[in-house]
């Protein structure tokens, strides 16, 4: 399997969750084991009216979304894995009017339960026309997803996702 | 949020509308508050844009985690006098069983109110409280 795969994979299956597609995520980059996923800036998410910050719960949306999705990208075969925990550490708010980012890695997969950890961040501002790498994280989470097997996903749902192609 | 008018309204009517029609997040879930006497009741009513997993179909794991910590913000701050959303630290979510489509509850208690932080704890219920489908843990940081 390559990126491209992944990426098309990862695509179809955010394309099938609604609150994804209401909070507009879109997916930047898959690579073998790791993924990450943009959440647009919208005043729909505001948290905090009067400085503009999104709400946590956007994060958290977000960070699930990739976390579960990266495991698109390190099992060849597609399978559907419910979240058994995911813990979140806000290290500060999301400046308004501005993307956040995702990126997602499988750090541990076993024959039961798969391990994930994941940083938000958001890229630093361009300065007096230098444009700095630099990126500035909003929050890190850990999870667990437990495996349930491929024959739990209908055929029809795992042929939509990986286009008929095992 | 920081409108004393509004938090001073939601206090003396019990009435959560106007709260969070001013944040726009809550109304974006659809997020609702029934206050019974001291007590308060957070509901996700059934909403489409809400699902994830489309094949059982089931809410969204980061909605379930977004309602939960909304609630457990707004619980704090009616706790307290203040009249401001205080500010979250970390949020550790144990999912215990899908969050089908149809209406969700939550309720949180205040384990422990230090000076400078708060732990808060949240379940989250469907059909019966006795099988929550999710629990939850937040600190919460007090002070601006």
């Amino acid at each position: 399997m390559n990126d491209e795969i992944r990426l098309n994979r990862v695509t179809r299956f955010i394309d099938t969750l609604k609150q994804a597609k209401e909070l507009g995520l879109s997916v930047i980059e898959a690579r073998e084991g790791s993924l990450t996923l943009c959440l647009p800036y919208s005043d729909r998410i505001i948290g905090n009216p009067d400085t503009g910050v999104i709400h946590g719960g956007a994060i958290t949306t977000l960070m699930d979304t990739t976390s579960g999705s990266v495991i698109l990208c390190a099992l060849d075969e597609f399978e559907l894995c419910p979240t058994l925990d995911l813990r979140v550490d806000y290290m500060r708010p999301a400046a308004p009017h501005k993307p956040v980012y995702a990126r997602a890695e499988t750090y541990k997969v076993t024959r039961n339960i798969i391990f994930t950890r994941c940083e938000a961040y958001q890229k630093c501002d361009e300065q007096e026309g230098v444009e700095l790498d630099g990126i500035e994280t909003i929050a890190n989470c850990v999870g667990t997803f437990m495996r349930i097997g491929q024959e739990a996903t209908p055929k029809h749902y795992r042929d939509l996702i990986t286009g008929g192609v095992q | 949020m920081t409108d004393p008018e509004i938090y001073r309204h939601t206090r003396e009517t019990g009435d959560f509308t106007r709260l969070l029609e001013s944040i726009p997040y809550a109304t974006f879930i659809g997020l609702e508050c029934d206050q019974f006497g001291d007590d308060l009741i957070f509901r996700l009513p059934k909403k489409e844009e809400n699902l994830g997993n489309p094949i059982l179909p089931a809410i969204h794991g980061g909605v379930i985690g977004g309602f939960m910590e909304l609630s457990a913000a707004i619980y704090l701050m009616m706790s307290q006098d203040s009249m401001r959303m205080p500010r979250i630290v970390d949020f550790s979510l144990d999912y215990l069983r899908a969050g089908l489509n149809r209406e969700t509850y939550a309720e949180c208690r205040l384990t422990r109110q230090g000076n400078r932080v708060a732990n808060v704890m949240v379940t989250a219920w469907q059909k019966s409280r006795a099988q929550p489908i999710a629990t939850a843990r937040a600190h919460f940081l007090l002070e601006d």
